[in-house]
């Protein structure tokens, strides 16, 4: 099992250094894990750490590609007001 | 209770002078660092250049106001940056802007992201810098959560200035404010990881006192969430020795993809920033004149010379420091000669005692009602600019006892490019928003368009006194105006308004 970085990832360097296994790399266009490293920090810490700190909803999938942190948790903003107001911008 | 004063050339006129004496209270030693130092000196800010380096870009708390998402060429503000340096670069980068622009002072690293939150890269960018530009003064802004763990680092290596942004001391405010930090390898959210950042801050602010650094705190003011409470953050912060508050607006557009910005979340108005900075200020100095820059900012406060200094450019670059260290003592000193010159030849203005002392007497209710006018200036201490070419307006208020500087209201807010950025409102539109509430703008010049739409929007545009000396131009309108019956008391102006 390990831990994927998507597309949506900022390359904020907010995970690498916390990775107890050194399993981020700091890749272009996008930070990525390397799958064989990832142990999800089982053994090391109660919470994955990269899915800890990072700040962008929906970039870090777990072992069973689910986000780890879902539309919403991160910044309180319903996913369907950021839909809305995504629209009302572009209509602009 | 009228004081004649003289009246000063360069920035010395009430408003920068009495910033001035503002920071009267402090040292002498803490006053050296604070003389040459554009952010924390209004008066500084006229002769001398900072820059930005952003090194660092992760982040330990998410707070409603950010989004480090953000890279637009166009926008000027916290958080924004076009370039991503190592420090190797960020050094080298320094080293070509410190070579190119003498007045350039001080190096902060603020951002995107907390600077501390993953120290290394930051405090290899200050160690590389302690060394190879010893006349440059480094700071640093944090939101406080890693700081009291690295206080005693930070000061190694010549840091004179730390910033810390503090928007509550109350935990169910910073709930508001904060929806969570990373702490101790978890992410906690809510009451909770307010209290803990709280914590931390006052920790790190304590400490840095007791260690004989300068303390700047920041506040964002966000109407209807901690307005009222910023007067509290400011009576602490300055019992615990911070020694300048800046209190800011909420930059909250839509466009820009944070919670504030998305979930309607109004900014403050000038007036209502205006008053909040009055009521914190007390004895302790406020900060009127900050620009809230990009994250990668160079030059003078308010011009950004970034695009002149990118990684292309400077990339191949030898800069032979020695010789630019010897030209920067050399044009500093000339800049501290002229600041230091016998002003131009007095001419007495009325400026209170009490506007000194920044506490305002409340006008009697049968007085002339108090006016707000704005000024265009390139801050020579005169009215000497096109009210088209301003990019930010000195406000005064006139009444019968005084003139009296209020601050500093900018036109061209964080985003320059409104074509490309679906913003539909002009820069006129703009301009005359932020002139909110003042009834006259005082310019060397102005052009027929922007003459009559000002006029509708009941603002006098005056061209009359240019390259006079602003608080007797000030003044002297007032005085025109009261002669012609337009200053009927308070209670009667809003007949008049609504007339």
């Amino acid at each position: 099992m390990a831990f994927k970085i998507i597309e949506g990832c900022v390359n904020c360097w907010a995970c690498a250094p916390l990775c107890p296994s050194q399993a981020i790399v700091a890749a272009k266009p996008h930070f990525l894990i390397d799958a064989h490293t990832c142990t999800e920090c089982a053994g090391d810490y109660a919470d994955p750490q990269c899915a800890s700190i990072c700040p962008v909803e929906g970039v870090i999938l777990d072992g069973l590609g689910v986000p780890v942190n879902p539309p919403g948790s991160l910044t309180g903003i319903p996913p369907e007001r950021l839909a809305a107001a995504r629209a009302e911008i572009r209509a602009r | 209770m009228e004081l004649k004063v003289q009246t000063q050339g360069g920035c010395a006129s009430s408003g920068c002078g009495s910033s001035a004496d503002r920071l009267a209270h402090l040292p002498e030693a803490i006053r050296a660092k604070v003389n040459n130092h554009p952010c924390f000196s209004e008066d500084a800010h006229h002769h001398y250049a900072r820059m930005h380096v952003a090194v660092a870009p992760a982040c330990n708390i998410q707070c409603h106001y950010c989004n480090r998402k953000y890279d637009c060429a166009n926008e000027s503000r916290p958080g924004v940056v076009s370039e991503l340096l190592t420090p190797d670069q960020a050094v080298k980068k320094v080293l070509a802007v410190a070579a190119a622009i003498p007045q350039m002072t001080v190096l902060g690293i603020a951002g995107p992201g907390d600077p501390l939150a993953n120290p290394e890269r930051t405090l290899e960018t200050f160690r590389q810098l302690a060394e190879k530009a010893p006349d440059i003064r480094l700071c640093v802004s944090t939101n406080g959560l890693a700081l009291p763990d690295l206080v005693d680092e930070l000061c190694q290596y010549n840091i004179e200035h730390v910033t810390i942004t503090i928007n509550c001391v109350d935990p169910d405010v910073g709930a508001k404010i904060y929806p969570w930090i990373f702490w101790n390898n978890r992410r906690i959210k809510g009451r909770k990881a307010a209290e803990i950042l709280i914590r931390r801050q006052q920790e790190g602010l304590e400490k840095l006192v007791a260690r004989g650094v300068l303390v700047k705190v920041n506040s964002v003011l966000i109407p209807g969430v901690n307005d009222e409470h910023l007067k509290e953050v400011s009576r602490v912060v300055k019992a615990k020795g911070a020694f300048l508050h800046n209190v800011m607006p909420l930059i909250a557009e839509p466009e820009h993809g944070t919670f504030y910005g998305l979930m309607g979340q109004r900014s403050p108005t000038s007036a209502e920033l205006t008053a909040l900075q009055d009521a914190c200020a007390g004895d302790m100095a406020m900060m009127r004149h900050c620009r809230q820059c990009r994250a990668d900012a160079v030059g003078m406060l308010g011009e950004d010379r970034g695009q002149e200094f990118t990684l292309d450019k400077i990339e191949h670059l030898e800069i032979d420091y020695a010789a630019a260290m010897q030209k920067r003592a050399e044009v500093q000193a000339e800049i501290e000669a002229r600041r230091a010159a016998p002003h131009q030849p007095a001419k007495a203005a009325f400026v209170s005692l009490a506007s000194i002392e920044r506490v305002r007497p409340q006008p009697k209710p049968a007085e002339p009602r108090p006016v707000l006018m704005a000024v265009a200036t390139t801050g020579g201490g005169v009215i000497d600019q096109h009210f088209g070419h301003a990019r930010a307006f000195r406000i005064y208020e006139a009444s019968v006892q005084d003139v009296r500087f209020i601050g500093t209201r900018q036109v061209d807010l964080y985003c320059t490019g409104s074509d490309t950025c679906g913003e539909a409102e002009t820069r006129l539109e703009q301009t005359i928003r932020a002139l909110d509430g003042c009834e006259a703008v005082l310019c060397a010049r102005i052009g027929y368009e922007p003459w009559g739409k000002l006029e509708a929007a009941g603002i006098t545009p005056n061209g009359e006194h240019a390259l006079e000396p602003i608080e007797e131009a000030v003044a002297a309108v007032y005085r025109e105006w009261l002669d012609a019956g337009r200053l009927a008391p308070v209670a009667a102006a809003s007949e008049r308004l609504s007339a």
